[in-house]
């Protein structure tokens, strides 16, 4: 188990190395991967993406929370949340013996 | 919108690249973020979300049916976080 943080720069990486475009063009499909993913939910649309996982949009009503340091109540306006369920494939992946 | 539709929806912007070389750009993206949490890495793309592992301990747990007692093993699973960017986004585009 290593403990590394992998970021937008390693996956255009891999894009450049495994399609054999410009490492400039390899990181602009990623943003655009990202950006159409991040477009279509914004929409109000679920994203699924098979053997990964599925994306969709919650909405929240609005309740009553409290500030923990000072104990008041306050209202929580309702709110749009991102909900990311892991399809079986990734599960299984993350609990293949190494 | 499912994989093969975003995989269209890029190929439509993008007509300048074959239809399955964008197929293998969006198969790489979740591929490379399958094995870096395999591998027990965090992936973060700031302004989109964080991917990251939780382990979790084994533990007796129940049949809610039957009511037996079953041994749950340990084991990791996958979390992401929202970024702020997108989180904002979807709060403030109606």
């Amino acid at each position: 188990m290593s403990n590394q943080t992998i970021t937008r720069a390693d996956l255009a990486e891999a894009v450049y190395q495994e399609v054999g475009l410009s490492r400039n063009e390899s990181a602009d499909l990623v943003e655009a991967v990202l950006e159409e993913i991040s477009d279509t939910l914004v929409k109000g649309e679920n994203v699924k993406i098979s053997s990964f996982g599925s994306f969709s949009v919650r909405q929240k009503g609005e309740r009553i929370g409290r500030n923990p340091k000072t104990g008041v109540e306050v209202p929580i306006t309702p709110r749009k949340v991102l909900v990311f369920r892991a399809s079986h494939v990734l599960k299984s992946r993350i609990n293949e013996e190494e | 919108m499912t994989k093969s539709e975003l995989v269209q929806r890029l190929a439509e912007r993008n007509p300048h690249l074959y239809m399955r070389d964008v197929e293998k750009i969006v198969d790489t993206v979740f591929e490379e973020i399958t094995r870096a949490l395999a591998e027990g890495n965090r992936v973060e793309l700031r302004g989109f979300g964080a991917f990251s592992v939780k382990e979790r301990e084994a533990r007796t747990g129940r049949n809610p049916r039957t009511g037996d007692t079953v041994e749950v093993e340990a084991k990791r699973l996958p979390f992401f976080k929202t970024g702020k960017a997108l989180r904002e986004r979807l709060n403030d585009e109606e």
